[in-house]
C-alpha cells in the first residue's frame, strides 16, 4: 500500500518575548487558537493532539505535558507529548505526521511551547541538569562552554574566521526585522557589531547566540482527502527524518554533525530527493548559534564540509539569493523558545510556500523547503521537507 | 500504510523493590539483549526506529532522551522519547509501523524508583503550580478523594476494594517476577494504616525497579521472524481535564474514550463477550474497579460485586491482573503499562507458567499515568 499523504493546512504563533506575562498554558492556547482560525476549524474538528516542549525543569512542573494538555486543546482527546531535546520543535510535526500516516487519524493539531522565563533568574541553570550525573555534572559544565568547544573545533578544523561566521548572525537578525513576532530583529546590524559584542565563552560572543525566550507555535495537519476539502493551498510533508547519536558526546568529533546527515538522508530518501542542493528552494537550519547554521547546512548536504559560509559570502543565503537560508530570521533573530523555535521554522515554510510571508516573502514561487532542528548533547537531528 | 502489526520479542528485568547493583542503563541493556534475542534480531542491523518512555523528574535528568540510545543499540538511529506510559509508547510504535516506513521498531520503558529519594514531593510537583500547589496536597490525598467519590457514586464497599488487593497479591505468588506476592485476608487489608481515608496502605501499590523492551514488527517481518507473533488489534489513548476542579471524579471518561478508539480499530462491538482477560491499572485497588467499568468490561458500579464473586479471579470468567498487577508486581512508574502489556503477550503466547490461563485469544492492557493526571491508554492484542 502507498503511504498516506499528510499536509499542513494551518499555522499560528505568538510573539516571541523575553518574559511573557501569560502562563505556559495561555501561550499554548493562543497559538492553538490562531492555527485553528487560520484554517477555519474548531477543536471539534481535531481528532488528536501532539505537544512538544523541552525539559520540565523550565516550568518546574513534573509531567508538564499533562499540565499543558488543556491549553493545547487536548480535553477528552488522544494526546501525546514527544521530546528529543532541542530537536523537539521539528520532531513534533513528525509525530503529527505519523499519527495521520498510520491511518488512525485524519486531522491532528501540533503544538510547541516553551516558557523559559519561569526559571529564575536565568534558564541557563536548568541546563546544568542535562549532563551525566556521574562523569560530567561534577565539572559544573555550562551550555555556552560546550558550544564554545564545538565552535572552536569547527573553526579550527576548516580554518573559518569569526568575521565570516558573524555574517550568519547579521543576515538572520536583519531577516527577522521583517517578522512581526521577532524578539531581536535588527535591520542595521553589522559584522562589526557582532565582533564587538561581549565575549561569553570564547569564541562565543553575545551576538553569536540566540536569546532565551517565551513563546508558542501551533500547526494543523490533515490527511489528503481532508486537506483538499479545506484549502486549495495545502503544503505537503514530503519527507521526515530524525537521528540520535550516542550520549557520549565527549567521544565524537565535533567538527561535523553525523546525526544531522543521518536525519537528512532519511528525509531525502522519503521525499525522493537525489540532489538536495538543486531540489531544496528554502532552508531553515537550526541556528541557536551562528556557527550552528553553517554546521547544519553541511550536515544537510547543502554545502561541502567547511564551505557553508560561502553561501553567506556569495549571497546564495540571502532572501533573494539562490537558496535563502532562514528567511524567517531564525532563532538568532526571531528568538529561541526551544521547542516553539523549531516549529516556528515549519510555520515559516508553510507561509513561504503558500506565498503568505508578507515582507519576508522569498521571490520566485519557491516549491520546496526544508526545516531542521538539533538538540540534546550535540546529539540529535530532526528534519522535515515540505512542498507545494 | 500497512495494517497488521505484531509484537515479536519481549525482554524484561525485575521487578525488584531495590536494585543497588545495577544502574538504569544496565537494567535497560539486559532487557534489550533478551528482547532482541527473543525476536531473533540484531538492533544495529535490523531495528529501524526506537521509542522510549520517560519523565525527566523521575530520572533526575533534564532532556532525559539524551541517555536512551547506547544501551539499546540505538546510537545514530531514529530514536524518540514519549513522556507517557509504556502503552503510549506501544501505540507510538504501532503507528510508526502502520505508516509503512518502518518494519521493525523497538520500545523501551523502565523504572529505577529505588533511586528516587523524594518521590512524594516529585509527584506533588505535577499539580497546578498556581491553584493547587499552595495547598500542599499530597498525591495520595487526591487518590483518597477520588476513591471516596467513586464509593459514594456506586455504592461499592471498602471490602470489595480490599478484595482486589487480596486477589492481585495472591496472583503475584504465581509470578516469579513479582516481588509483592502475599496471602492476605480482607480484614488484614482493611486494618492496614490509613493513607488518606478511605484509602489504606495496602490498597496502594508499592514501587519497584525494572526494565522492559519489546520488538514490534510489520506483518511481513513478523511472519518471517516469529512463529508466535502477538498481534496488536487496536490502540487508544486519551486525556480528560488536567485540572482537579473541572474533571469527572467518579468515572473515567478518558479510559472510556481510549477504549472506544482501540475497540473501533479492533472491530470489537461488544468487549464484554470478546475480551478473554485483562491486565489493567491497579495503582490503587479502587482504580481496578473504576477501570473495569470504563473499559466496558462490566456495567457502571458493578465491578466491586463481580470482584467479590470471583468473576475477575484467574478461574473466573474474566481474569484480571493474573500477573499480580501493580499491587503484586510493584508500580514501575512510566513502565507500568508496559508490564501489563508484557503479561498479555506472555499469556497469549502460552508462556505464563504457573499462572497460564487456558484458551485465551484476546487480551487487553490498560494504563493510567497516576495522580494527578487524567491520562490513560488501552491496547488490545490477540495471538
Amino acid at each position: 500500500m502507498g503511504m498516506r499523504k499528510v499536509a499542513v493546512i494551518g499555522a499560528g504563533m505568538t510573539k516571541f518575548v523575553r518574559r511573557a506575562q501569560e502562563t505556559a498554558k495561555e501561550l499554548t492556547w493562543q497559538a492553538t487558537r490562531m492555527a485553528l482560525d487560520s484554517c477555519t476549524l474548531t477543536m471539534d474538528d481535531i481528532e488528536a493532539v501532539c505537544l512538544g516542549t523541552a525539559p520540565d525543569a523550565f516550568d518546574g512542573i513534573h509531567m508538564n505535558g499533562e499540565y499543558l494538555s488543556d491549553g493545547a486543546g487536548a480535553w477528552r482527546k488522544p494526546y501525546m507529548r514527544s521530546y528529543v531535546g532541542g530537536g523537539t520543535g521539528v520532531f513534533v510535526p513528525i509525530q503529527g505526521w505519523y499519527h495521520i500516516a498510520s491511518g488512525l487519524f485524519d486531522v491532528v493539531l501540533v503544538v510547541a511551547e516553551e516558557k523559559m522565563s519561569s526559571y529564575y533568574p536565568h534558564a541557563q541553570a536548568a541546563f546544568m541538569t542535562i549532563f551525566d550525573h556521574t562523569t560530567e555534572r561534577p565539572l559544573k559544565p555550562n551550555l555556552l562552554w560546550i558550544f564554545a568547544l564545538e565552535m572552536n573545533r569547527y573553526m579550527t578544523t576548516y580554518g573559518i574566521s569569526k568575521r565570516d561566521i558573524a555574517r550568519v548572525s547579521v543576515l538572520h537578525k536583519r531577516n527577522a526585522a521583517n517578522h512581526p513576532c521577532a524578539l531581536l530583529g535588527e535591520p542595521e546590524i553589522t559584522v562589526e557589531d557582532v565582533l564587538n559584542s561581549e565575549v561569553l565563552a570564547y569564541p562565543v560572543q553575545r551576538y553569536d547566540v540566540s536569546p532565551v525566550s517565551d513563546g508558542a507555535v501551533a500547526i494543523v495537519l490533515a490527511a489528503e482527502h481532508v486537506a483538499k476539502r479545506i484549502t486549495d493551498k495545502p503544503v505537503w510533508i514530503e519527507g521526515v527524518g530524525w537521528n540520535l547519536e550516542s550520549s557520549y558526546w565527549t567521544n565524537r568529533d565535533l567538527a561535523y554533525p553525523r546525526y544531522v546527515e543521518g536525519a537528512a538522508r532519511m528525509a531525502y530518501d522519503m521525499a525522493g530527493i537525489k540532489e538536495p542542493r538543486k531540489e531544496i528552494n528554502i532552508v531553515e537550519p537550526y541556528d541557536p548559534f551562528d556557527y550552528k547554521a553553517l554546521h547544519h547546512l553541511e550536515g544537510l548536504q547543502l554545502a561541502e564540509r567547511g564551505k557553508a559560509v560561502q553561501l553567506y559570502i556569495d549571497g546564495t543565503a540571502s532572501r533573494d539569493g539562490d537558496m535563502p537560508v532562514c528567511p524567517s530570521g531564525g532563532l538568532l533573530g526571531v528568538g529561541n523558545p526551544i521547542a516553539a523555535a523549531g516549529l516556528m521554522k515549519i510555520a515559516e515554510l508553510f507561509w513561504q510556500l503558500r506565498g503568505e510571508a508578507g515582507a519576508r516573502q522569498v521571490p520566485g514561487n519557491p516549491r520546496r523547503g526544508l526545516a531542521q532542528a538539533w538538540g540534546d548533547l550535540m546529539q540529535v537531528g530532526t528534519v522535515v521537507i515540505m512542498g507545494r | 500504510m500497512s495494517d497488521r502489526v505484531a509484537i515479536i520479542g519481549v525482554g524484561w528485568v525485575g521487578y525488584r523493590p531495590v536494585t543497588p547493583e545495577l544502574s538504569y542503563r544496565e537494567l535497560i541493556y539486559q532487557a534489550a539483549v533478551r528482547a532482541y534475542s527473543d525476536a531473533g534480531v540484531d538492533p544495529r542491523r535490523d531495528i529501524e526506529s526506537f521509542v522510549t518512555v520517560a519523565e525527566d523528574f523521575h530520572e533526575g535528568t533534564s532532556i532525559f532522551d539524551e541517555y536512551t540510545p547506547d544501551q539499546l543499540g540505538a546510537a545514530l538511529k531514529p530514536v524518540q522519547t514519549i513522556t507517557g506510559d509504556g502503552l503510549h509508547g506501544l501505540a507510538t510504535a504501532y503507528m510508526l509501523v502502520r505508516t509503512g516506513q518502518f518494519e521493525l521498531v523497538a520500545l523501551e520503558g523502565h523504572s529505577k524508583a529505588s533511586n528516587i529519594l523524594s518521590l512524594p514531593e516529585i509527584t506533588a510537583y505535577a499539580q497546578d503550580p498556581v491553584i493547587n500547589r499552595p495547598l500542599r496536597l499530597n498525591s495520595q490525598f487526591i487518590a483518597g478523594l477520588e476513591m471516596n467519590r467513586y464509593l459514594y457514586e456506586t455504592d461499592t464497599t471498602l471490602e470489595q476494594c480490599a478484595e482486589v488487593v487480596v486477589k492481585n497479591r495472591r496472583n503475584a505468588l504465581n509470578n516469579p517476577s513479582a516481588p509483592y506476592g502475599a496471602d492476605l485476608t480482607v480484614r488484614e487489608v482493611l486494618n492496614s494504616p490509613p493513607l488518606s481515608w478511605p484509602l489504606g496502605k495496602y490498597q496502594a501499590s508499592e514501587h519497584a525497579d525494572g526494565a522492559i523492551v519489546m520488538v514490534i514488527a510489520s506483518e511481513a517481518r513478523a511472519r518471517s521472524l516469529s512463529n508466535k507473533p502477538v498481534w496488536i488489534l487496536g490502540a487508544g489513548w486519551c486525556n480528560d481535564s488536567p485540572s482537579l476542579e473541572s474533571r469527572t471524579w467518579g468515572q473515567l471518561p478518558y479510559i472510556q474514550q481510549a477504549a472506544r478508539l482501540a475497540y473501533r480499530q479492533a472491530g470489537i462491538g461488544d468487549p464484554l463477550s470478546t475480551v478473554d482477560f485483562a491486565e489493567i491499572d491497579d495503582t490503587y485497588a479502587y482504580k481496578e474497579l473504576q477501570s473495569l467499568e470504563a473499559l466496558g468490561l462490566c456495567r457502571y458500579g458493578e465491578a466491586g460485586e463481580l470482584t467479590e464473586n470471583g468473576y475477575t479471579s484467574p478461574q473466573g470468567e474474566l481474569p484480571v491482573n493474573v500477573s499480580g498487577g501493580s499491587l503484586g508486581c510493584g508500580h514501575l512508574l512510566d513502565a507500568t503499562g508496559l508490564a501489563r502489556a508484557l503479561e498479555v503477550v506472555l499469556q497469549l503466547r502460552g508462556e505464563a507458567g504457573a499462572r497460564q490461563i487456558t484458551e485465551v485469544e484476546i487480551g487487553l492492557a490498560q494504563s493510567w499515568r497516576n495522580v494527578p493526571s487524567t491520562s490513560g491508554a488501552v491496547v488490545v492484542m490477540s495471538n
